[in-house]
Parts: structure tokens; C-alpha cells; sequence
């Protein structure tokens, strides 16, 4: 008996058991679509995080001072003993020392009162160097950025990210506007875009106002030494990152004056390091939500078996008169076998449906965003076919050592 | 040409430690051609000795030739191609599959033979005419009378061109006319040429072959053979 004929034996069975089969595809179905939907959840929540991470600028390495040693804790202090200085940077910023690095900002942050006429508002003064924009892949929405001129002479001049730019001046322009930072007047020369995204990462990236770092330490902090509490390091392309993280590492090490990289005083850290802390509890939560949606296509597959089993006990007559007309033992099992994955199968596709229906109508509801992958949705699909045949394997294999004198003699 | 030869056949049944012996030494001969009634009462072992002859079981003992090749020790799998090539049934309740059309029923045999679809098709639909019902070709058995089904699956046996016929009970769920109709078209078969081998309990469906068996308490009464007038 050729395939297509099993196939299509196998499909004229399921339909004409139709509530029955409709209820066991049912079982498959709730399962795939669960499966597809929780891992597209924690798909969607991952590339989330991924997109926030990469918004805060390309191929990015950001020095910190203080080491995490493998023993917990940390090595150094942070703050007022801050290791890192506008030197390092400078050194960094050196194409023949560091070949690989595109771009270098030191960054100084402290949080200050903004005034603009009546208005307070408090937020984060980032004081850095005009390659801060490129670095952190940021885009002005108005005016302009700082120049090294105004680094250099340590100009009283401001960019504003959007919130506090519309919580200072409301709807008016305030590029040319004059703003208190922390009692001293400085001018508005830009204003940045948004990050465009709803997070709370983001939210702080639209929240701030940018000053050249030599404006930021000397007037605004009103600390005297050039420590920084971060480098950050743009490297050439993704590809020479880590000859980029390489570079940065052994030049600090020089300019430190320490031998051993063990007892190194900064940490450089990745995007990717970034991304894997972020993404690491979410990877739990999919994990954990995947393994409850595996229980429901589980029991899928038993409610295949079931259906299979009775199906064999209540076609006793059919086996016989199939096995009397002269089908071998082999061409009843794959018949058993290819009515169950036909089950599964149908189950698959109508489940990947729900799915990805879900997918698209579920985050009007629920905030989060479901990303569909089509692999993760085939392999559904192979996975439902599997369970058909899976659990369709002992059915079969009972009708099909059924004796055809047994199974004719039942009336 | 020799077409069943049974020597000293017998079957036992074995449930816990009761054995039955329901055929206990059986020798006969049916050639080519021929139409031979077995008849006996229920229990006299005419159902085993059909399951064998069917080579739907095997023997405990003894040897079964069927056109000169001993099936009595064949497998599982080469007895499902004998019984695919060789043989055609017709049995009491039709055994037709409810879900398909009657020709799909007819072709049945073919499709498990490995023929192509066309070919399934056409000798289908001629077995269909041969029996008289090719009217009925599209019908689903539930759309049928009980003697046009049984016509159907008189059709299933005839459409491998098989070396035998073998009828169990026939005629059983059948009312007189259609019981008639049924027996006259086996008859007509038998005058084709055919091997036609019936297994009854009903004397007048036995005397429509022209040779009766008696079968009683697993064991053949008299030699074997009793010989009537065919269509009688």
C-alpha cells in the first residue's frame, strides 16, 4: 500500500470521527499554541531588552573604576577615589595606542536642580566630550551639540534630552533659553531625540542634561581633581570589539602602573555582559513558562494515544477485514501511525495559527511584545507530528498484532 | 490442478490448561473448479477449518497445500499475501467498510496488492458489473439492501482474481430472495470456472454445491465427499 494511499486512509478516518478527532486535535493545539506563544513572550521580552541595551549606543564598552574579583566584592572605591581621569580617556582616545577605539567620552554625572524661570526640576547632569553623541548613538532634535572650543574653555552651554527640555520650557522652544544648573546660568544649545521606548532605562535616557565634563567638574561638581566615574569607548565595528576591549585594557594597565591584570583597578564591561544580566532572568521566566506549556502539549499527546487506543478496540472489525483483504501487520501499524501524526499534524498547523494570531492580538492586552519566530513555529509544528506518531506507536502496534480471526470473530 | 489440500490437519485451543481440539485430523482435496459446500452444525469446527483454509490461522498439526504451496508454516506477513493473491471472502455480515463508497470497498484488495490507482478503478468497476451492481458504485453500504451489499462483497473476492472463493455463511443475514440471488451468482461463478468453497450450516444453501462435506465434532463424516448434482 503506497503512502498516499495511507495518507489518505489516515485522513478519512480522522473525518469520520469527527468530534472525536476535533477534540483531540483540540488537546494538540491548546499546547502548541501555549508553546509558541510563552517562548514568543520571552522571544519578544529579550529583544526588548536587546533593542534598550543597543539604543544606548553601538559596539560599546563602558570603564568603571573598582574591580569585581572572582571572591565577590569589589577592589577600589567609587566616588570621591574614583581611579579613572580625563588622562586615561585621553590616552585612550590615542589612534596609534588604541587602533580599534572610533570614539572615547569620560563621563562625570551627578544629580542637580535645574531652574528655568519658576520651574524646578531635578535630574541627571552628565558632564562628558562632544564625542558623547556618536558614542552613545544618540541624535539632536534641535540645535546643536558642544564643541571641543567650549570643552576646552569650559562654556557655560547645555543639551537637554527631551523630558526635561518639556518639563523645564513646556511646549515652548528652549534651544537660546538660559537655564540655572545648580545656581549657575548656562545657555540651551540643543536638545536630543528621544530614545523612543516606554522602559525605565529609557525613560532615564530621555531625562538629562548633557554639559561639556570640564564645565561639569569644575563649576558644577565643584570637585578639583579630573576623576570620572566612567569611560566610555566606542570601538571601530563590532568585529574589533574585542581587540577594542584588548587595547583599552592594556593601556589602563600601563597608565596604572599594574603588573598583573588580577589586581586591575577598573572593569571594563561589554554590551554583551550587559545583555546576558538582562536577558538571564528572562531566559528563567521562558524556561519556566516553555516547561508548563511542554505539561499542556503532553497531555496532548496522551489524549492522542487514548483516542488511538479506543479507536484500535472499537475498529476490531475493520483491522480484521483489512488484515483478511491482505493488509501485512506493517501497512496496519503505519496506517494507525499516520492517522495519529495526520491528528497531530492538523493539531500542529491549527495551534501555530492560534499562536501567531495570539501573538498579534495579545499585546493590546498585555503590554509585553511576543516576537513569532517562524523556526521556533516549524519546529512546533515537527514537534506535534512527533507527539502524533510518539504516542500513536503502542496503538498501532496493538491493532496491528491484532489476529484476524480475533478481530472478525467480535460482532 | 489441485487447488486446498488438507492432510491430517487438526487444531487445538489452548486457555489455561483446557485444551480443544476443534479440528481433529482432517485430510481432503478441492481441485480447480470445483464448488464444495462444508457443512456442519455450529461447533462441529466448520469455522476453524474455514479460518485455516482461509489462512487467516494456521494448523497445530498436519499440512495445508494451497495450489501446491504448504502455507501451514508460513509467517505472519507471507499469509497476508496469500491471502491478498489467492483468496477472496465473503462472509455473513458483508464486512464492508461503512465510510467508503462500494467500488472504493471493491478495490480494497488491490490497494493493499500494490496496484496503481487507474488500474484499482477499472477492475473495480468491472467486478461491480460482473455482480450487477454497478449502479451501486458510488453507494456507501448503509445506502445499499443487504443482497446488494453482500454483491458488493462478492465483488471484493472476484476483483483479485483470486484461486479461490471462500463463503462463510453467505447467505446467513440474507431473507430468501436475496439468499437466492446471492447462491445463484456464486453458482454462475462456479459455472465461470471458479473454485467456490462455502461454509454453511444450512442444507439448502449446501445443496446448491455440487459436492458436500459434512463436517461434525471436528472430524469429516463419511470419506470426504458426497457427491450431488451441481445446481441441484
Amino acid at each position: 500500500m503506497s503512502w498516499s494511499e495511507t495518507l489518505r486512509t489516515g485522513v478519512e478516518a480522522v473525518r469520520s470521527h469527527r468530534l472525536r478527532s476535533a477534540l483531540t486535535i483540540l488537546g494538540i493545539l491548546i499546547g502548541i499554541a501555549a508553546v509558541i506563544l510563552t517562548v514568543g513572550l520571552g522571544e519578544g521580552a529579550q529583544q526588548q531588552v536587546t533593542s534598550e541595551i543597543s539604543a544606548l549606543g553601538t559596539n560599546l564598552l563602558t570603564v568603571t573604576p573598582g574591580s569585581s574579583t572572582s571572591t565577590a566584592g569589589i577592589r577600589g572605591g567609587l566616588g570621591s577615589a574614583s581611579t579613572l581621569t580625563l588622562r586615561d580617556a585621553t590616552a585612550l582616545a590615542s589612534p596609534s595606542v588604541a587602533p580599534d577605539v572610533k570614539a572615547v567620552a569620560p563621563v562625570a554625572q551627578s544629580s542637580e536642580v535645574l531652574t528655568a524661570g519658576n520651574t524646578n526640576w531635578t535630574t541627571a547632569v552628565v558632564g562628558s566630550t562632544p564625542a558623547w553623541l556618536s558614542v552613545r548613538g544618540r541624535q539632536l532634535a534641535a540645535g546643536r551639540f558642544f564643541d571641543n572650543q567650549e570643552l576646552s574653555s569650559d562654556a557655560a552651554v547645555t543639551v537637554l534630552a527631551p523630558t526635561t527640555a518639556s518639563e523645564l520650557f513646556g511646549p515652548a522652544d528652549p534651544v537660546g533659553q538660559t537655564v540655572d544648573v545648580a545656581g549657575i546660568p548656562m545657555t540651551v544649545i540643543g536638545v536630543l531625540t528621544s530614545v523612543g521606548s516606554a522602559s525605565s532605562s529609557a525613560t532615564s535616557q530621555d531625562d538629562q542634561a548633557v554639559v561639556p565634563i570640564t564645565t561639569a567638574t569644575q563649576r558644577i561638581f565643584g570637585s578639583s581633581g579630573t576623576s570620572v566615574q566612567s569611560i566610555l569607548i566606542e570601538a571601530t565595528s563590532s568585529s574589533t570589539l574585542s581587540a577594542a576591549y584588548q587595547e583599552t585594557d592594556n593601556e589602563l594597565l600601563v597608565l596604572h602602573h599594574i603588573t598583573t591584570p588580577a589586581a586591575a583597578d577598573f572593569t571594563i564591561t561589554t554590551q554583551q555582559s550587559l545583555l546576558s544580566t538582562a536577558t538571564s532572568v528572562d531566559k528563567t521566566l521562558t524556561v519556566l513558562l516553555a516547561g508548563i506549556a511542554a505539561i499542556a502539549l503532553l497531555v496532548g499527546g496522551i489524549g492522542v494515544m487514548n483516542i488511538m487506543l479506543v479507536s484500535v478496540t472499537e475498529r476490531v472489525r475493520e483491522i480484521g477485514l483489512r488484515k483478511a483483504l491482505g493488509a501485512a501487520p506493517a501497512t496496519i501499524r503505519r496506517q494507525f501511525l499516520v492517522e495519529a501524526s495526520v491528528l497531530g499534524l492538523v493539531g500542529g498547523v491549527l495551534g501555530a495559527g492560534l499562536g501567531i494570531v495570539g501573538a498579534e492580538v495579545l499585546p493590546f492586552f498585555i503590554s509585553n511584545p511576543i516576537a513569532i519566530s517562524p523556526a521556533a513555529t516549524a519546529g512546533a509544528i515537527v514537534v506535534a507530528i512527533a507527539i502524533g506518531v510518539g504516542f500513536g506507536v503502542y496503538p498501532a502496534s496493538r491493532a496491528a498484532r491484532l489476529a484476524p480471526i480475533d478481530a472478525l470473530r467480535n460482532e | 490442478m489441485t487447488v486446498i489440500e488438507l492432510d491430517d490437519v487438526r487444531k487445538i485451543y489452548r486457555s489455561g490448561t483446557l485444551a480443544v481440539e476443534a479440528v481433529r485430523g482432517v485430510s481432503a482435496r478441492i481441485d480447480e473448479g470445483e464448488m464444495v459446500a462444508i457443512m456442519g452444525p455450529s461447533g462441529s469446527g466448520k469455522s476453524t477449518l474455514m479460518h485455516i483454509i482461509g489462512c487467516l490461522d494456521v494448523p497445530t498439526s498436519g499440512t495445508y497445500r494451497l495450489m501446491g504451496d504448504d502455507v501451514s508454516r508460513m509467517s505472519e506477513v507471507e499469509l497476508a499475501e496469500v491471502r491478498n493473491h489467492r483468496i477472496g471472502f465473503v462472509f455473513q455480515q458483508y464486512n464492508l467498510l461503512p465510510s467508503l463508497q462500494a467500488w472504493r470497498n471493491v478495490e480494497l484488495p488491490l490497494t493493499y496488492a500494490g496496484v496503481g490507482k487507474l488500474e484499482r478503478r477499472q477492475r473495480a468497476m468491472e467486478a461491480l458489473e460482473r455482480v450487477g451492481v454497478a449502479e451501486q458504485a458510488l453507494h456507501r453500504p448503509g445506502e445499499m439492501s443487504g443482497g446488494q451489499q453482500q454483491r458488493v462483497a462478492v465483488a471484493r473476492a472476484l476483483v483479485t482474481n483470486p484461486d479461490l472463493i471462500l463463503c462463510d455463511e453467505p447467505t446467513g443475514a440474507l431473507d430468501t430472495v436475496a439468499a437466492a440471488e446471492v447462491l445463484s451468482l456464486l453458482q454462475e461463478l462456479h459455472r465461470a470456472g471458479r473454485t467456490v468453497v462455502l461454509i454453511t450450516h444450512e442444507a439448502e444453501v449446501a445443496a446448491g454445491a455440487e459436492k458436500i462435506m459434512r463436517i461434525r465434532d471436528g472430524l469429516f463424516v463419511g470419506d470426504g465427499g458426497l457427491h450431488v448434482g451441481a445446481g441441484a
